[in-house]
């Protein structure tokens, strides 16, 4: 069971969190304005990355804040947590202890 | 016509199938009805709130403060548990309506939402820990604080509120659950 | 007492005996004996059978890698445990072991005779004898090999035990309690650390406790432990847990270990917890889990009688045992000279030390010769005697590639060395990696991936000297600090030398049973088939032979088989790879995961707060989701169709209440709290009137229904959500995504009232009339509140808000109180009902009204794929809004397709034919599979009503279809159908808004 740090709350078990998927696909916000490949595209298109990965969590089971994490998908390692709206921060080195 | 104003509230669950367990290691009880109230708002708003209501809430994350008969749980940035005297719940509505005013802000009543069950002793934060995952120590878990949280499948407020005594809220369907629980962790306490 | 126990040593309390049983026989043992030493004291060695060969087996080690002494223990009908290895199985009076997979008995076991039939059934044998026919592989196939082949039985009845489950946290988590382990635990603790220190033996010491040589601080070691423990006991930041196996390594530090509590217990208190687990959550791991000695692999060397040289030492120095009269030993390590060297002060007779290796220097092998031991350098085993315990040994000399016959020595005991094999399980569990440590020919931990660290035996670090060095040092750092704290250490320093792989053999041919696995039963044989047949990676190799594949997890043999797979492929080891380390270490029983979810607490039970009344009044119940919902209410001899029926007539004509408290309830408040419905919702919300509410339809954003619910203003900034009552978590979920991570700009709260309010339901056209007595401040006419509307009011004194609202089709309402009022508001609506023909109606009542009246139910007449158009709901989209959570989507061509599918109704010919929900729809009759399906049927009812079965059905392009006849097919034949219009009750809505 992951350790996840919350922005607001600290560190707190995996069994609170709710995994909400890839990170900074803003929904647009004209939605009619885009063509069917485009729509498409930010409904099911999502990146399967191998690495430092921006995703989604919410504290669902504590302060229910949504928040984004950088985790590397091939350690399990929280490089980095950040609150809904910020932008994702530059990680001075990758990888280490979380 | 029937008037039920004056039947006891929590009449259902909580008095009526769960009976205070006194132990060598630990109490644990239904604690009385009382007034509930989610707020939700900005920090500057709380803040009026708080004034209205008798309690600056704490700015600290997970932190409950309390004054009287009264105190505001921390759950979130922008959310508030406000808990009063049952008899307190319509003053506490109008008092606040009345100083927030236009502002920006959500108060609901909660009250019969959940139920509260209290848990003391010496072993208590033992007795938790055989279904809650977070760190009850002092230096992680200190009195006063609070937070929302899982007591195995059931999602709980849990807050520390001496040195052995903890609060938890439950929602009240989960109460069976939460009470039959811990009794069954405390048993192996008893011998 | 018995010929094999020592005169004096070991750990037991020789004060006291106790009478134990293995295989209906009564032994004697002293408390402080495990099963294997108390077998070892009466001279027993044959404890098994194996797997597949039914071979007779002894005991192999001392500690938890034994493989093959499985027992069962037995403490009555109940309470019966399969597969224990004796050798963790602590003694206590009246303990009832036996032995597993032989019959009759031991000594005589029918399917011994596997053995000699053993040439045919290597490798793979299985797959590829019994192939053909298929159909046998169930019938007689398997359940020969299962009855052959196999560990022990299951416990006939539940577990009435209780499992205790415990979450803590610490600075430091110590793995292992011998040298290593204990002086890294004491390091951490000195620096203030909050450690738990675990060992999953009944005594923490590990190998210090059967080492009577060394000197710590002028302390024999076991004295020194003592004072450690004496020390950590006293200390209330150090959790000191015995008897404790950490069997998992999970991320971010969180490990799981297994506690026995009553295992060792002759009469254990009712309370008592039989096991305890611990989820850990470590900020750093100390892993002190020290080595494992090897075998040796040579032809016959799984006869009873044959085992590791230091599980000798410890059954002698920790248990006082003596594990034979005449010991030959077979060694390419010096710790087996200790052992020898002990075995010969206790009056064991040495027969012959033969060493693998040219030339041995060093002490041991100096006090050997004093001793008068034989040492015969350059030796190899080429075979040994005996049928049900070894008789003899066949020595051979190497002298180059070249193995002679040496000569054959008479014993009743081997013991073998072939060095020292680091425990890295839990190291690489973690994920770390291992490298190949070339001069230890061994794998040691390289990169950690998590904040773990190993120390002393674990890491190739040998010598207590060294391991008190090693722990004290990273026990300091994993505390984040240094220590200076030093051991003064008299010890034999021993060469770390080592064979692995299968002993020269004469000819260079693998020799007959020379048993690398011995609890699958996994010869060189064996492996060097795979080989030849084109088996190479080790993971291949393997899977085919199932080598380490058993519940020892091949802590004796992953190492063996690794050499003896790269000489064969003429390969350095570490080419050949190494198979992964899973999770558990040790087997850990299901009570122990399950803990306290079991019975009543499995999973919450959610009740409402008129459940009790209900369950008076003998209402049946459903599980919906964790909720409990009456579902009919039989009167005397009743069943559900019959209930049903009464029940729907009622609501029609007279009047019915019904417990609708688990509907999802969300009040939505703030400022923009009607832009934000609007943003979501498919319908328009800004013309909602303050005390109106409407029938909400919630998309996702590919279009397609998500839920519904009736949504009520209730105020300006103040909206009454409800939901379906599975998806009351969920649309809070998806409420709270939008609102936090795309319109951060919107002012509104979302605070979920669900269990704030008890819902009742009243329902017909007599339900004006129930109501009107009881309630104050509100005007409840139909020209007051009409049907959707919406006000706050007192009944019974009590505050409530009253919906106007129907999913039955009749006159309506729905009352909301506080929940603890609940229950009283029921029975004061019930009392005032009864002048009226109240009855009481249940889910199955509600679903078939509302399916007369064509309402869908999400996740009934939906699945994921419907659209609002779909079902019929294109109604309620509120056409002029530029955009709401869906719509784009739905402006895709293809969700206006002619032949998607729709909602109809069906009308089957036979009025009391139910169709099933579920079945296949199609056109025409008579077709041949694969059939060219259309729809299918969502719901199916009888409708007491109408006189005649209704259903509701999706079929493609089924609006233009109705009239038409689609077809059913039955196992029993097509079942025709004619479509129909979703409503099958008063379809002008004349009832509704009565």
């Amino acid at each position: 069971m992951l350790l996840i740090q919350c922005p607001y709350c600290g560190p707190r078990p995996e069994l609170e969190f709710a995994y909400g998927g890839q990170a900074h696909i803003a929904r647009p916000l004209k939605p009619a304005d885009l063509n069917d490949d485009e729509w498409a595209a930010f409904l099911y298109m999502r990146v399967n990355t191998k690495g430092v990965h921006a995703e989604r969590w919410r504290h669902a089971r504590g302060c229910n804040r949504f928040f984004n994490a950088l985790r590397d998908t091939t350690t399990d390692h929280f490089l980095a947590v950040y609150k809904t709206g910020e932008a994702r921060p530059a990680l001075n080195t990758a990888g280490g202890h979380s | 016509m029937a008037d039920l104003t004056g039947i006891p509230t929590m009449n259902h669950l909580t008095t009526a199938r769960i009976a205070p367990q006194v132990t060598r290691s630990h109490w644990l009880a239904p604690l009385a009805p009382r007034s509930r109230f989610s707020l939700r708002a900005a920090p500057q708003v709380l803040a009026l709130a708080g004034a209205a209501f008798g309690v600056a809430p704490s700015e600290q994350a997970c932190r409950a403060v309390v004054q009287g008969t009264r105190a505001a749980l921390w759950l979130s940035p922008d959310e508030q548990l406000l808990l009063g005297l049952e008899a307190d719940t319509a003053s506490i509505q109008a008092d606040l309506h009345a100083a927030l005013g236009k502002a920006a802000y959500s108060l609901v009543d909660v009250s019969h939402r959940q139920t509260a069950l209290e848990i003391s002793g010496p072993n208590a934060a033992d007795i938790l820990n055989g279904a809650s995952p977070l760190d009850l120590s002092l230096a992680a878990f200190p009195v006063g604080m609070c937070t929302r949280t899982l007591l195995d499948k059931a999602d709980i407020i849990l807050w520390r509120t001496q040195h052995d005594v903890f609060h938890i809220e439950v929602w009240r369907s989960f109460t069976d659950y939460v009470t039959g629980l811990l009794s069954v962790i405390a048993r192996e306490y008893e011998s | 007492m018995t010929q094999f126990r020592a005169a004096k040593g070991g750990r037991i309390d020789r004060s006291s005996a106790i009478e134990f049983e293995f295989d209906g026989q009564t032994y004697k043992a002293h408390p402080g004996d495990t099963l294997a030493s108390a077998l070892l004291a009466n001279g027993v060695h044959l404890v098994g059978r194996s797997f597949k060969y039914h071979r007779p087996r002894g005991l192999l080690a001392a500690g938890a890698e034994e493989p093959n002494a499985l027992v069962g223990v037995w403490r009555d009908s109940a309470r019966y445990t399969p597969n224990l290895r004796a050798t963790t199985v602590e003694i206590y009076p009246g303990l009832k072991a036996e032995s597993q997979n032989r019959s009759p008995s031991l000594k005589f076991d029918r399917a011994g005779i596997n053995g000699l039939f053993s040439r045919f059934i290597g490798a793979g044998f299985y797959y590829k004898t019994f192939m053909w026919p298929k159909t046998a592989w169930k019938s007689l196939y398997e359940p020969t090999i299962r009855e052959a082949a196999g560990l022990g039985r299951a416990p006939t009845q539940a577990d009435p035990d209780r499992y205790s489950n415990r979450h803590a946290h610490c600075d430091v988590l110590v793995v292992g309690a011998g040298a290593a382990g204990l002086s890294a635990a004491r390091a951490a603790a000195a620096a203030g650390a909050r450690v738990i220190l675990c060992d999953e033996q009944a005594e923490m010491g590990g190998s210090l406790l059967s080492d009577v040589h060394t000197r710590i601080n002028g302390l024999t070691a076991s004295a020194w432990v003592a004072s450690v423990l004496q020390e950590l006991k006293a200390n209330p930041r150090v959790t000191l847990l015995a008897r404790t196996t950490a069997f998992g390594y999970f991320p971010h530090n969180h490990l799981g270990l297994n506690e026995k509590l009553t295992e060792h217990v002759a009469a254990p208190k009712p309370d008592q917890p039989r096991e305890r687990l611990w989820q850990v959550r470590a900020a750093e791991v100390v892993l002190a889990m020290g080595a494992i000695e090897r075998p040796l692999v040579f032809p016959g060397n799984d006869l009873p009688g044959i085992l590791l040289a230091d599980a000798a030492r410890t059954y002698l120095q920790r248990y006082g045992v003596k594990v034979g009269s005449v010991v030959a030993v077979v060694t390419a390590h010096d710790s087996a000279y200790q052992t020898a060297l002990d075995l010969h002060a206790a009056g064991v007779k040495i027969a012959v030390i033969a060493d693998t290796r040219a030339e041995v220097s060093g002490d041991l092998a100096a006090q050997a010769w004093a001793a008068g031991i034989r040492i015969q350098h350059n030796s190899t085993v080429i075979g040994t005697r005996g049928k049900l315990r070894v008789t003899g040994i066949d020595l051979g000399q190497v002298s180059g590639s070249n193995v002679q016959p040496l000569e054959s020595i008479a014993c009743d005991t081997i013991i073998m060395s072939g060095g020292w094999t680091p425990s890295v399980h839990l190291h690489s569990q973690s994920r770390g990696k291992l490298v190949w440590d070339e001069s230890l020919s061994a794998y040691i931990p390289g990169q950690t991936a998590e904040r773990t660290r190993s120390v002393g035996s674990c890491r190739g670090i040998f010598g207590i000297a060294a391991s008190l060095a090693d722990g004290t040092k990273t026990g300091a750092e994993a505390a984040g600090t240094t220590s200076s704290i030093t051991y003064e250490v008299e010890e034999t320093r021993l060469a770390n030398t080592g064979f692995i792989g299968a002993l020269p053999q004469p000819g260079g041919k693998p020799g007959d049973k020379a048993f690398v696995d011995w609890q699958n039963d996994v010869t060189t044989k064996d492996l060097a088939l795979a080989m030849r047949e084109g088996f190479e990676s080790v993971e291949h190799v393997k899977r085919y032979t199932t080598n380490g594949m058993a519940t020892d997890q091949g802590k004796t043999s992953n190492m063996n088989a690794l050499a003896f797979l790269a000489a064969g492929l003429d390969k350095p080891i570490p080419a050949v790879g190494l198979t992964t380390f899973r999770m558990p270490y040790t087997p850990v029983t299901f009570g122990s995961f399950a803990g306290y979810s079991r019975g009543e607490l499995f999973d919450p039970v959610r009740r409402t707060a008129i459940h009790d009344w209900a369950q008076a009044q003998g209402a049946v119940f459903e599980d919906v989701g964790a909720w409990k919902r009456a579902r009919y209410f039989p009167r005397g001899n009743e069943d559900m169709h019959a209930a049903v029926d009464r029940e729907c007539v009622a609501v029609r004509q007279n009047c019915g209440i019904f417990d609708a408290s688990t509907l999802g309830k969300i009040e939505v408040v703030g400022p923009d709290a009607a832009t934000f419905l609007e943003r979501l919702y498919v319908n328009s919300w800004a013309n909602l009137k303050v005390g109106q509410s409407r029938y909400g339809i919630l998309c996702r954003e590919d279009g397609f229904v998500y839920d519904d619910g009736i949504i009520a203003r209730l105020a300006e900034d103040r909206f009454h959500v409800t939901t379906t009552t599975g998806g009351a978590a969920r649309v809070y979920a998806f409420m709270e995504d939008y609102l936090q991570t795309e319109w951060s700009d919107l002012s509104v709260w979302l605070t979920s009232i669900s269990e704030q309010y008890s819902v009742i339901a009243l329902q017909g056209p007599a339900a004006r009339r129930v109501l009107e007595p009881l309630v104050t401040g509100v005007d409840v006419s139909a020209q007051a509140l009409p049907h959707m509307g919406v006000v706050s009011g007192f009944i019974c004194g009590i505050p409530m808000r009253l919906f106007r609202v129907s999913f039955t089709g009749e006159l309506g309402f729905e009352i909301n109180v506080p929940s603890d009022y609940g229950r009283a508001v029921w029975e004061a609506i019930y009392a005032s009902g009864q002048p009226h023909g109240i009855v009481p109606y249940g889910t199955e009542s509600m679903h078939v009204l509302r399916a007369e009246k064509g309402y869908i139910i999400v996740g009934q007449e939906t699945d994921g794929t419907m659209t609002p158009d779909d079902v019929g709901l294109s109604w309620a989209i509120g056409k002029t809004k530029p955009d709401f959570v869906g719509k784009r989507s739905l402006a895709r061509s293809s969700m206006h397709a002619k032949d998607r599918k729709q909602l109809v109704g069906l009308r089957t010919q036979d009025p009391k034919l139910v169709l099933e929900e579920g079945a296949q729809i199609v056109d025409s009759p008579g077709q041949k599979a694969p059939m060219r399906l259309i729809g299918h049927v969502t719901s199916s009812y009888h409708s007491a009503v109408l006189g005649h079965s209704i259903a509701l059905a999706v079929v493609r392009g089924g609006r233009a279809r109705v009239g038409q006849t689609l077809y059913v097919p039955m196992p029993t034949g097509d079942i025709p159908v004619i479509v129909t219009s979703t409503v099958f009750y008063d379809s002008e809505g004349a009832k509704l808004h009565g």
